[in-house]
């Protein structure tokens, strides 16, 4: 009954005030993304997603789902493109995945390789990120940040902390937390909040716990992201706002 | 200066900080204006203001610290008694600004982007100030100087190092001139305040949205929205309040027509606003004005005291029950990207200037989420004068597609830089004859994300049928390296990125090394094939317009001027990246070596 829109030739049915990614995926079709969160608001900023709707290039995670549009999203043009964004992000950070505890449970990296990212092709820019180890039980690595704002969002909207914002403007644009001391150990994070469980690369990480998964076992060892973001996203809209397997959740 | 976790705050700094707070009502949608003004009366941020703000206006003090970050004027920590920021669009470095920047820097003992020692005065570039027919120009505390030479530097220098007030520097070097070179319809009108609301009130809201949709009046920002359409969408739209925003936020580069409108046409930009609030039933207008025009605050806010007192703004306007509006103005502190009209919304909440996800649009969920009408300063006045002169009338002047008339700032090299009114339509030729440029090879129009037009195209006409404008033209001769001119669009770009999306971020940084790679005498082929890529992953992924048109000054440039980019490549294929011998700069300035011994040969 409901109306439908055609991703690379299928129909993609949709309820009204879904937008095309969060149907696409309800409706098992994988679009790569990496700052969209079926549990958030989409934000619309790592521009993974982007698709062509009716011939011109948008981000899916924003675009209101409409019936008869035609989107293409798994084609050589725009994986060329979605290759080169995840080049950006790894040159704009400091990503040394072989001694990363998140490797292997890495949303960035599994991109990498799910969208054959083959080479570095850009210059690194190596910025200055001094980590916050302040914390007794949480370590932040700044190197890793890919600025998506899902730990801005986790604790500004489920936790009602807001322990966490993004400071400066353009490639200075950084993540900083809540205390004047700017020290992660004065805020009020907490090992159980959802802050904790969202950041998709390896900047917020519970100490202790690293490399505690054998290679071979970690999410994507086995599977792609792309068939295992499917599994992830909740088939249909979750009322509860509960989401079993999230991206990210080692 | 004392470090900025033992400045002294005082019993009367937080009284003054928590008087500030109730002037602005406790309302954190002011933020923007609140720390504007901290940062005055502070020179810079201070962490305990920040602290202190955070609990009398209940936010997270990191929401402060992530909007202060944002904009270029305002500084987290101590940047200096005097803050010095030179205009570094690209008629500003015609004009020898970089030279003039070095000396004063010399004479200071500091360098660019530092603050010296004793804490007294730091000096940067910043994006254009909008002085570019009287430039070099500069910013001192946020009060614009213009036509600087070496000797107003070194006065400048030394009115700093003496430590002299603002207030006691000679007052001429603050002077601006408007440079009206060629007038017309809007700049020759001689309505008096009320001539036009007075008419206007006679029509009534629907057919003053009928009026400007027949005068055909299109956006003088640069889009070149039909404005009636948008003022129609406004006023049918649903919402608790409609509001009307003037964007004055006039940062591209080249562009100072809405500085000369507001000095000089004050009173019909208001006039403008009022009617469009009749138009579309509003009751709340803003103007958001950049933050390098912050000298015109006083002024303007007397023009609005006056339109008060003379009952055309406030309640029951010219004792029409039931027509009330008043306009408040907001300041920007550096930020270009606040000329999109959604990151300018963001603005006016209080908020980071970062361009909102669209659909929908703000003329149904605007300032507040409520239907708000933005137009450009020269929208407003155009609008008030179709009205008045009548809507078939206004559209005979310019051409079908573009009506009415245009200002162009001119500059660069040229004789008579300044403030041109044309109708629509004429030519770029007509234009270089008239400002008197000689041996010109080449036109930015509508400034960096505009076109660069070259020799062959002068016959090309200005208006939304050929090439449309927002006003910049800026004028280069034979004498100047097209390579130059987008290197330093291309750092602009970089600079005013916001930073929200990928491709943007990130694109614009590597765009801007690449090109200062090929200025290094270090590009190849490959450089100009990655460009192409950039640009493309720039133009279909960018979340706004400042991504997708940052490759253009490049993309122009590249395809007259194609020999200003290849005499610098290296005729090699390929490159490596990596400057050995640059790599040792450091190490020289170090060692204080500069001798043959302390470079590396050539190689290949």
């Amino acid at each position: 009954m409901s109306e439908t829109f055609q991703l690379d030739g299928a129909p993609v049915p949709f309820e009204p005030g879904q937008t095309v990614m969060q149907a696409a995926l309800a409706a098992g079709h994988y679009i790569p993304h990496l700052c969209y969160h079926p549990e958030f608001k989409p934000h619309g900023s790592c521009k993974l997603c982007t698709v062509k709707v009716n011939g011109r290039t948008v981000a899916s995670c924003t675009m209101p789902a409409e019936a008869g549009l035609t989107v293409e999203s798994e084609i050589e043009e725009l994986n060329a493109l979605r290759r080169t964004l995840v080049q950006m992000l790894f040159a704009e950070g400091n990503h040394f995945c072989p001694s990363c505890e998140k490797s292997g449970n890495c949303v960035l990296q599994a991109l990498g390789y799910d969208l054959e990212v083959h080479t570095a092709g850009f210059r690194h820019l190596y910025p200055d990120r001094p980590l916050d180890a302040s914390h007794p039980d949480i370590l932040l690595d700044f190197n890793r940040c890919i600025l998506c704002e899902l730990c801005v969002r986790a604790s500004g909207e489920v936790d009602g902390k807001n322990v966490f914002a993004l400071s400066g403007r353009g490639i200075a644009k950084h993540l900083i937390v809540n205390s004047e001391s700017g020290l992660l150990s004065d805020t009020n994070i907490a090992l159980t909040d959802k802050a904790m469980q969202v950041c998709p690369v390896g900047v917020i990480l519970k100490k202790r716990v690293g490399f505690n998964m054998p290679i071979g076992e970690r999410r994507y060892d086995e599977r792609p992201i792309s068939a295992q973001a499917l599994d992830d996203a909740p088939r249909q809209t979750d009322a509860s706002g509960n989401c079993e397997a999230c991206e990210g959740t080692p | 200066m004392l470090p900025d976790n033992e400045l002294r705050f005082d019993a009367s700094r937080q009284i003054w900080l928590d008087q500030l707070v109730a002037r602005h009502q406790t309302d954190a949608s002011r933020l923007l204006q609140i720390l504007r003004e901290v940062q005055e009366y502070f020179g810079h941020i201070p962490q305990p203001a920040i602290s202190r703000l955070a609990e009398k206006l209940s936010i997270p003090r990191v929401r402060i610290e992530s909007v202060g970050s944002f904009y270029s004027f305002l500084h987290l920590k101590p940047h200096g008694e005097y803050r010095v920021l030179f205009s570094d669009n690209i008629t500003d470095r015609m004009l020898g600004s970089e030279a003039l920047m070095q000396q004063m820097c010399q004479q200071l003992w500091l360098q660019p982007g530092k603050v010296s020692e004793d804490g007294l005065v730091s000096i940067s570039p910043t994006s254009c100030t909008g002085m570019c027919d009287q430039g070099p120009a500069l910013l001192v505390n946020g009060r614009a100087i213009t036509r600087l030479t070496h000797q107003r530097v070194q006065e400048i220098a030394q009115l700093i190092r003496n430590r002299t007030p603002l207030n006691n520097w000679p007052s001429d070097f603050f002077h601006v001139d408007d440079n009206i070179r060629r007038s017309g319809l809007l700049l020759d009108n001689t309505l008096a305040p009320g001539d036009v609301l007075r008419k206007a009130l006679s029509l009534g809201g629907q057919k003053i949205v009928e009026a400007v949709k027949t005068s055909a009046l299109r956006g003088r920002g640069g889009a070149g929205f039909p404005t009636g359409l948008k003022w129609e969408a406004c006023r049918n739209a649903q919402g608790s309040e409609h509001y009307v925003v003037c964007n004055a936020d006039e940062g591209e580069p080249g562009t100072f027509k809405d500085r000369v409108l507001l000095t000089r046409q004050a009173d019909l930009v208001f006039e403008g606003m009022t009617l469009c609030a009749l138009a579309v039933g509003s009751k709340k207008g803003f103007l958001y004005l950049r933050g390098e025009y912050r000298y015109m605050l006083e002024p303007l806010q007397a023009v609005l005291q006056r339109r008060r007192d003379n009952n055309l703004l406030g309640a029951k306007i010219l004792g029409q029950s039931g027509f009330d509006f008043d306009i408040d103005i907001h300041l920007g502190a550096g930020a270009y990207i606040c000329g999109e009209e959604s990151a300018l919304i963001e603005s006016l909440e209080g908020k980071r200037g970062v361009p909102r996800s669209r659909p929908p649009f703000p003329v149904t969920h605007g300032y507040m989420q409520q239907p708000t009408a933005v137009d450009n300063v020269e929208t407003f006045c155009q609008a008030a004068l179709a009205l008045h002169m009548g809507a078939e009338k206004y559209r005979a002047i310019g051409t079908e597609k573009s009506t009415g008339s245009k200002l162009i700032s001119v500059s660069g090299d040229c004789a008579y830089p300044g403030i041109y009114e044309y109708p629509f339509g004429v030519s770029v030729r007509e234009i270089l004859q008239e400002c008197g440029a000689v041996n010109t090879r080449a036109v930015q129009v509508s400034g960096p994300s505009g076109v660069c037009v070259g020799e062959s195209e002068f016959g090309r006409k200005l208006g939304f049928e050929d090439i449309p404008t927002a006003g910049a033209f800026m004028v280069f001769d034979d004498s100047r390296d097209m390579f130059e001119v987008a290197r330093n669009y291309v750092h602009f770009f970089a600079h005013e990125s916001c930073g929200f999306c990928t491709p943007c971020r990130v694109g614009t940084s590597m765009l801007k090394q690449t090109m200062d790679k090929i200025a290094a005498g270090h590009g190849t082929k490959y450089d100009l094939n990655e460009i192409e890529n950039l640009d493309s992953v720039l133009q279909n992924t960018s979340h706004c317009g400042l991504g997708r048109t940052a490759c253009n000054p490049v993309l122009h440039t590249l395809k007259h001027f194609r020999p200003a980019y290849e005499n610098k490549l290296k005729s090699l294929m390929f490159s490596p990246a990596f400057d050995l011998d640059g790599s040792l700069a450091r190490a020289r300035q170090m060692t204080g070596r500069d001798d043959a011994g302390a470079h590396l040969k050539e190689e290949i």
